[in-house]
This record gives C-alpha cells, structure tokens and sequence, in this order.
C-alpha cells in the first residue's frame, strides 16, 4: 500500500506535527526547487537513493552545500572500494513509492521501503527548518529538525545522523564507522537484479520500538583444516558460514532483541483487545511463553558451537608442544 | 536401539514366534515388531506383561518438587508412562545421589520424523531439569546386522543421525555421543563380555524370538546394547566416585525386553539395576490403524519437511474424528478418541488451557476440523522450524567434538 502525499500530512497533523507547505511546479534539481521555496528560511536537502553490491538500499539526505563523496561513504560503511552506486531507477517507484526526483526520507514510511538505510546530514540538527518533498516533487515542506525526528521514530526509525564529509581512514586498525548503519536485508530489486535471499528477518515497521543498530556482517571464517569433505558432500563454505553465524555473539544479540521485539509487538497488538487492565502482565507473560524455547535453542547452539571451537583449538595446540610449553607442562 | 517410537519394521522381519508362554497373542510388542489386532495397542495390557510400573500423578508431582519446574508435557498427558524403579532414582537424588541417563537411535534411515525424536526431547528435558550426564549409543552395528546395511553406509547414516540428535538441543558440557564401529574399546567390550557371560542362548531366544537360522551377531547384539547401562563402559567420563553411578534410560516401550535382561544382570556386576522410564508410540498421521514408517512419508512429519509439507501433510493425511459435515458437526461434535490432529496437540500443544478449550469446543461441535487442523499445523510448524535451524547449525566439528572421547568435567554442574 503506497502512501499518498495528503496521507503523509494527515499523519504529520495526527502527530501534531507542524509543517509549512509550499505547492510549486514540479522540479528535479535543488536549485530549481531553491527558487520556488528559498523564501521558507529553511535547509534545502539533496536526497541520494543508493544501492550496494549486495543489492541493499539506502538514502542519504544531506545538505545543499555538504560534499557527498559516495567513495568514502562506501569505504566507511564497510562496502569496499566503490561499492555505492545510485539506485536503480525502477527501485523508486517499487520500493520507495516515489517518482523520479521526488526521493525523499518521508518514502520511509511505506512498508516496501523498511529495509532501506537512511543516513542524514548532521548539519540538519542545527537548522531551522529542513524542506524535504512529502512524496511528490510538486509539493515542499518544511519542519523542524526535532519534529521531523519525531515522524521518523513514528515509523520505528532511529534517526542516524552522520558527518557526511568526513574522511577517516578505514583500515585494519580503523574499522568502518558507518558499518552499522548497512541494512540486515537486502531486496528484491526490479529489473533483473539478481535474487537475494535476506540474511535475516525484515526489522519492524510499524513496531514503536526504536530500530535496533544495524550490525556489521561478519565475513565468514576461513574452513579449517578439519573441514570434512564427507562422502561427496562438498561443501565447505557452508560449514564456515554456519560456525560464522553460530558463534557470532552480536549476530546472536541481534538475532534475540529481534524475536523479543516481533513477540513484544504481536503480543501487544493481542492484548491490546483484552478487557482485563493488567495489559502489562498478560504481555510479559505472552511474550516469555512465546520465545523462551527458540532462545534455549539458540542458546544451546551457541554453547556448543564454542566449545566445539574450544575442543578444536585445544586439539590444534599439542601439534606445538614446545610453544605451548607452559600448557603441556602443567599436564 | 532396535526400534523406535512408532516405528514398525514388521514388513522386513520375519515373524518371530514362540515369543511368549500364551498361545493365542492379541498384540505384539518387541524390539522388531509393534502390533495389535484392530490396531490399537493396550497399554494396561502391556505393562501388566512386561512387569513395568505404570507413572502416576504422585510420581508426576515428586517431579516438579524435586527439579522445581512444571513437569514436561510429555509426563503431563501421559506420553511417557510406565517405569521400572523411577523412584528409586528420585530417592537416591533427593539424597545428593547423582545419576547419568543412557538412550540411544538405530540409524536406519537418513530421514528421521518426530516420532523419533520423542525420546531425544524428553532426555533433554531430564538432562536440563536434572543437570545429569548423558550418553546417546548409535547402533550403527545393530542395523548392519538387521538391515543389511554395509557397515560404511551405517557409520554414515549414525553420524547423520548425530546431526539431528544434536539438534534436538543437548548440552556438550555433559553429553557424549559414540556409534559402536567406533567406540568399541577395552572398557566397554569387556563389560559386554561380562554381560554375555551372564545369558544364556536360551533366554536371548526367549526375549527376542531369534532363532538358529538368523545370523549369529543378532544373538551377541544384546549385550552390546546392555553395555552402556554399566558406567564402567565409560572410564573416562566415569571414574573414582562415580565408577558405580545409576543409570536411568528413557526410550520407548518396545526397548522393554533388552532392559529386563540387563536389569536381570546388573546385581552379578554389583551395578545398580538400571531404571527405565517408558514411552508409548507415536500415532502415524492415518490414526492408530496405521504404522508410521519410514517408507511411507505421508504417514509422519519429517524434520526435513517444509512449511507447505506439513500443512498438506495434516491437511490430506491427518485422520480425523470429526463429523462428515459441517451440520454434522456442528451439532454432534468430533470423536475425540481416533481423531489425530487432537492426539498430537495432546503431546505437542504446551498449553494446558488452550489444549482444554479446544477438546471442548471440538468435542461439542463449537469447533470444526479444519480449525483444529490450522492450530496444529502452526505448533508442528514452530517445532519443525525450530529444529531445522538447529540443525543448520550443527557442524562436522560439532558431531567430532560430542563424539571425543573426552572427560566432563562439569557433567554436573
């Protein structure tokens, strides 16, 4: 279901939100849009609608006058060298629900668009306004920046502001400080773009639960020399991405916040029809019901997954007997 | 183990006779054959011949006080329900007396359902509330011997197996897991030796129903599978205080007569008797007329099925007690003694409220099949995910490092 523009403000007034409208032709650049609404007072924004390599989306909204190197960006966000290019142009109306030259934050609010990863210009915080389009490229508006915070933590969004022209150096030592920020999910994209199955369960939309960080994904661990090539089933990679996943705590920490906030919301949204008052209990109650065997079990996997590693590595260490010298004596 | 829960290889064995000192047999429950005229077995009937205790709500109830939690579901609606000597072990653990528990899979087949995995969910259970050791035996040998198996395929099919098993979500810290190819060493061949030395051919004949033309290893197989009820099979993880631990084996009632023998044996090795804590069978998806077997997959849910298999499955295949038609039903109520989806949710839905709710708008029409149906396929669902993604898990790594012969340390704590 693709919100309308007079939806996205019906919503801004239920959240009593105030903004200033401003109908215009239609434009495709800032600076066409600076002559119609430059009179607001406010920040005029330059919207980016990107895509990695592994097909994940992303919009970074900046200021007018913010230098957006995507090369950096891409080095940043953990993506390798040049691995930001701009969307394809059939993703904006099938995930984004927008025409051309009409990217804006508010597409966020349509569900198709919940794993796109929104960056923002830190220079928006000290604004007084910020003129984003709602939706159509006809229409500009202008809020305030702690308003527009509140609409997006109306969608479950967690506002990430970034220091877009910063340039650190990423390296062994430095990891990627935008990481967090690359979606779990990549889409499905039109236009013949290669299949990729999600890496983890879409986040909430309408869940009023902040949206967790997003985790960097942890390249999989190298098979080690035990790895079996059993009985013609070779598959090593496998093996390696299931170790990867299964001992990766933060994977594991994402993974449970993730099941207690699906149970938490489903369980609310049930409760929230009962009649009794103690809606507190009845959902804490529901919820611990409902997830306690699927966290025992991941759990469990979890344990064993590292002792397994444990085992192996303590087999691995008597092949140096005289490196681990204090270890072999003790025995 | 010979058999499973719910498994019959009737087909492929030939029928043993001279099983018992009455005549005329209405129902047969061994290792290799589970049957019963009209198809439904009398539990009564059963533990009154094998000599076994029947679970009872005290019994229940000494559970929940000593491990301080709710007993699992397969105690409360009575899956599990005959014992040998549980009390004991409850006893001597209210005393600070340890034990360890023994069960074990034939690996006959790559694919398992779950009905098999009944025995592996409810030792987890015991191995969780209890905090006790455990020891899983995989007769890769046994079907070798039974099944023809070259011995390279069963060692293949236990170590798949083990994958499943491990799934089910035991504890490493306190878990060891061997096939007998493998595990075959000094400790645990001369027990076997020692329990062999204890039986005649004459009694494994009258257990077993062997006779002179089955090949001689199905007479020495017994005692292989009586072996691991001794902790001396097990210096590693058994020693010094321990060397004399009590065992309790969960497994189902067909397991019955290997343990009679071992039990029978244990007091000349100066062991404790092993206690036995006793499953019924799993109904197939066809209802109690039908065998839930191996060969016919839409008689079980398999844990590799999907989401789709297993609502096609309950859909089309689950035998149902309700009324022909929705006016039929609606003002006569289901059948609630042969219909299956309600036995699984007997044993599959923890709820103890909601599984009420539903016999009783079920049972009085309130309540149609196909409802019933969409609730169990949602409980079988979650479980069968559940498992699949723990199994996804589980690494050739992981089944070395269960299998190492390996001390454990904190078998206990």
């Amino acid at each position: 279901m693709a919100y309308t523009k007079d939806q996205l403000l019906a919503r801004l007034q239920e959240l009593k939100i105030e903004f200033l409208s401003c109908d215009h032709p239609a434009v495709m650049t800032v600076e066409q849009q600076a002559k119609y609404v430059g009179h607001l007072g406010g920040a005029l924004s330059k919207n980016l609608f990107l895509k990695d390599k592994k097909h994940r989306l992303y919009i970074i909204s900046a200021l007018e006058n913010t230098k957006v190197d995507l090369k950096i960006l891409s080095l940043r966000l953990g993506l390798g060298k040049g691995g930001l290019r701009m969307a394809p142009e059939e993703a904006l109306p099938e995930i984004l629900h927008v025409a051309l030259g009409s990217v804006t934050p508010f597409s966020l609010i349509n569900e198709s668009a919940r794993s796109v990863s929104l960056l923002l210009d830190k220079g928006f915080k000290s604004q007084r306004y910020c003129l984003f389009h709602p939706l159509t490229n006809e229409v500009t508006i202008a809020l305030t920046p702690i308003d527009f915070d509140k609409f997006l933590l109306s969608i479950g969004r967690e506002p990430a502001y970034v220091d877009l022209e910063d340039c650190p150096v990423v390296g062994k030592d430095n990891p990627p400080d935008l990481a967090y920020l690359v979606p779990a999910e990549a889409l499905n994209l039109p236009g013949g773009a290669d299949k990729v199955p999600p890496t983890s369960a879409p986040a909430q939309t309408n869940a009023t639960l902040e949206q967790k960080t997003k985790l960097p994904t942890q390249k999989p661990k190298e098979p080690s020399k035990e790895q079996r090539q059993k009985s013609g089933k070779d598959k090593p990679q496998i093996n390696a991405d299931a170790v990867a996943d299964s001992t990766n705590v933060e994977k594991f920490v994402e993974k449970v916040l993730e099941k207690i906030s699906n149970v938490f919301i489903s369980e609310l949204t049930k409760q929230s029809n009962a009649e009794d008052g103690n809606i507190k209990d009845h959902v804490l109650e529901g919820v611990k019901q409902r997830i306690s065997s699927d966290l025992l079990s991941m759990t469990m996997t979890l344990k064993n997954s590292v002792y397994t590693q444990g085992f192996h590595a303590g087999i691995e260490s008597t092949l140096y007997p005289l490196a681990n010298k204090k270890i072999v004596d003790r025995k | 183990m010979a058999s499973t829960t719910g498994e019959t290889l009737a087909a492929a064995e030939p029928i043993a006779d001279g099983r018992t000192e009455e005549g005329e047999e209405e129902q047969v429950v061994n290792p290799w054959e589970v049957s019963a005229k009209g198809g439904k077995i009398d539990y009564d009937k059963l533990v009154d011949k094998f000599g076994c205790q029947r679970l009872d709500d005290i019994l229940i109830q000494r559970f929940e006080r000593i491990t301080g939690r709710r007993a699992h579901v397969f105690l409360r609606r009575g899956l599990f329900f005959a014992h040998r000597d549980l009390s004991d072990i409850l006893d001597a653990y209210e005393r600070g007396e340890k034990f360890y528990l023994y069960t074990g899979r034939g690996p006959s087949s790559e694919s398992l359902h779950l009905g098999h995995l009944v025995p592996f969910m409810f030792t987890k259970y015991l191995q969780d509330v209890f905090k006790v050791p455990l020891v899983i035996q995989l007769t890769d040998d046994e079907k070798c011997m039974w099944k023809g198996l070259s011995v390279e395929e069963s060692e293949r099919l236990a170590r798949e197996n083990a994958k499943d098993i491990i799934a089910c979500g035991f504890d490493i810290e306190r878990t060891f897991i061997f096939a007998d190819f493998s595990y075959m060493s000094p400790p645990i061949y001369k027990n076997i030796v020692r329990i062999a030395n204890c039986v005649t051919g004459n009694k494994i004949v009258g257990i077993f129903g062997l006779t002179l033309e089955d090949y001689g290893g199905k007479f020495f197989f017994p005692y292989i599978q009586a072996a691991p009820s001794f902790p001396s099979s097990f210096p590693h993880i058994f020693s010094g205080k321990y060397s004399k631990l009590r065992c309790l084996i969960p497994c189902a009632i067909d397991q019955d007569p290997y343990f009679r023998m071992t039990r029978d044996v244990a007091p000349r090795l100066s062991y404790h008797k092993p206690a036995l804590i006793e499953s019924k069978f799993f109904p197939a998806l066809q209802g109690e007329s039908g065998k839930m077997s191996a060969s016919d997959p839409n008689s079980a849910i398999y844990v590799t099925d999907s989401l789709k298999d297993i609502k096609n499955k309950v859909n089309r295949y689950a035998f149902s007690g309700g009324q022909d038609t929705i006016e039929k039903q609606r003002k006569y109520g289901a059948n609630l003694e042969v219909d299956v989806p309600v036995k699984y949710l007997n044993f599959f839905l923890d709820d103890d409220a909601e599984l009420l709710s539903i016999k009783e708008k079920y049972g009085s029409g309130a309540m149609l099949t196909g409802e019933v149906k969409a609730r169990l396929i949602e409980v079988l669902s979650e479980i069968v995910e559940r498992h699949q993604r723990a199994r996804a898990a589980v690494t050739e790594e992981m089944v070395d490092a269960f299998m190492a012969v390996r001390p454990l340390p904190r078998m206990f704590g």
